[in-house]
């Protein structure tokens, strides 16, 4: 289904020092400030689901035989490798 | 105040509580969310009786306490809403994370706070270290001497906080015990000049949580070595503005409610018997009705005493206050509360920084009284009075006056 776009409100008829708004979306995403990166081993998934389950952010794709992250949206946070009942995912430093 | 009843307003016989209810009904709120706590709980009680009876169409929520009670409120008025609550001491201490968020949303929110002396000592009686204590944050304070003011300054605290040169939340102060609990004399004025005197609700036409206008609510400004800090600075002076226009409207929302109601309360400052007086004091809140007793008493003497009542406490009216000074030899002001760290009262610091900006300096000395509860009578405002001529012959300032110390 395409997206439908909302007309964002016309910011320039209010003052701009009084109440802080935004009315331009930032084009920013969690993964552009991560720090470590989930890496799954597809030797050990089982594709049980608990990282899918548990993730804040909600970024767990299912493939076919394991599950994977969208790395535009994954923050980071490891709690998908601190869940995971088979050690399956590991955190990986980003590159500076 | 006029005796003669306008032809449309009823004459009820209420404590200050019940007549910030009659204020919000009148005032026709969208929303009111509240938590009990003494000296308030006889207001919300009311309001919830006006809710249930269907004389207020507002929708009312118990919530689980005052943080959420403020969160529920800035929800609602960034919805359209009319928005009320009321709170004091430990409740307004548990508000104190969105309290501090309200005025930079320029959200016009009235809350009133039935005056409180903060913990500890433990204490649940009248005193104004509550709202002293926020005195900075933002928000505008006023504060009342009558049952009658109470009811008249929280309908105006409507039209003043929704003005598009304003748009800030505003604290009515009524003391606790002696207004929330004090009966009096007082003219409930009719639904239509009321709803006439507000005129349209202007609550969120600056900012919205409206599907039809998506915007974001306070994003993140972003810290230094970008812009973040020029536009944090630039929001601050906007509320700044704000703040200081807010002086007058409060004078002309007194001004217009005098003219179409008829009955004019002072604004800013009152000066009481300042004609020609040597030496003044300066009081705030109920504590005012006593003190005015002692002054026509001391001049019933031939003392040449005066006195000036602070209403709008924020934003500070110096200007007033240094005009309504500007011919005595001394003065002192009468705190129901206490700056630490100064060892004074607030009002009385207040006072003498708005007096730098005087063209002469004059003495001035601080007094307290009336914390917990005490009440602070006309022998009272003799010492002050006695103590303040003595001040303004020989120049001499003492420490701090402690009015109930040794009572």
């Amino acid at each position: 289904m395409k997206q439908q776009a909302y007309k964002m409100f016309d910011a320039s008829t209010i003052p701009d020092d009084l109440c802080p708004i935004a009315t331009e979306p930032t084009p920013m995403l969690p993964g552009d400030w991560r720090s470590m990166r989930p890496v799954v081993d597809r030797a050990k998934c089982v594709k049980c689901a608990v990282c899918w389950l548990y993730c804040p952010v909600q970024c767990v794709i299912e493939r076919s035989a394991w599950f994977d992250f969208n790395l535009k949206t994954c923050k980071g946070c490891g709690i998908c490798a601190t869940e995971c009942p088979q050690r399956a995912i590991a955190m990986i430093e980003e590159a500076a | 105040m006029s005796a003669i009843l306008k032809p449309k307003s009823k004459l009820i016989v209420c404590d200050g509580n019940e007549a910030a209810a009659w204020a919000v009904s009148l005032a026709n709120v969208d929303m009111v969310a509240v938590y009990p706590i003494t000296p308030q709980s006889s207001l919300v009680e009311y309001l919830a009786k006006f809710i249930a009876d269907g004389r207020l169409g507002a929708e009312i929520v118990d919530v689980e306490g005052e943080h959420s009670v403020l969160s529920v409120l800035q929800g609602a008025c960034l919805a359209g809403a009319r928005t009320y609550t009321a709170s004091c001491g430990p409740g307004l201490a548990f508000m104190f994370e969105p309290y501090l968020r309200t005025p930079g949303l320029r959200l016009p929110l009235v809350m009133t706070i039935v005056t409180r002396d903060t913990l500890t000592p433990q204490s649940v009686w009248g005193g104004h270290q509550d709202a002293m204590s926020v005195r900075e944050v933002g928000w505008v304070q006023m504060y009342c001497e009558s049952v009658q003011e109470v009811l008249d300054t929280t309908i105006m605290a409507y039209r003043i906080a929704e003005d598009h040169d304003v748009m800030l939340p505003v604290n009515v102060c009524h003391d606790g015990n002696y207004l929330s609990f004090g009966a009096a004399r007082c003219e409930l004025p009719d639904q239509e000049e009321v709803s006439a005197f507000l005129g349209e609700k202007n609550v969120n036409w600056h900012v919205a949580l409206d599907p039809q206008r998506p915007m974001a609510v306070d994003p993140l400004t972003g810290g230094a070595g970008g812009p973040g800090p020029a536009t944090f600075a630039r929001y601050r002076k906007g509320q700044c503005a704000g703040t200081q226009n807010a002086l007058r409207v409060i004078s002309d929302a007194h001004e217009d409610w005098g003219r179409r109601f008829g009955r004019y309360h002072a604004p800013l400052v009152e000066s009481y018997c300042m004609d020609g007086a040597d030496y003044a004091i300066v009081t705030i809140g109920s504590m005012t009705g006593a003190a005015k007793d002692a002054v026509d008493e001391a001049r019933a003497r031939g003392e040449k005493v005066g006195l000036v009542k602070v209403k709008t406490y924020r934003p500070f009216p110096a200007q007033a206050l240094v005009a309504a000074l500007a011919d005595v030899q001394a003065f002192g002001a009468v705190d129901r509360s206490v700056s630490f760290g100064w060892n004074c009262g607030p009002l009385f610091q207040d006072a003498i920084t708005a007096m730098y900006s005087a063209p002469r300096r004059i003495p001035a000395m601080s007094f307290i009284g009336g914390l917990a509860g005490a009440d602070l009578t006309v022998s009272h405002f003799e010492r002050v009075i006695g103590r303040t001529r003595e001040l303004a012959r020989d120049g001499h300032a003492a420490e701090t006056v402690w009015l109930n110390g040794k009572d």
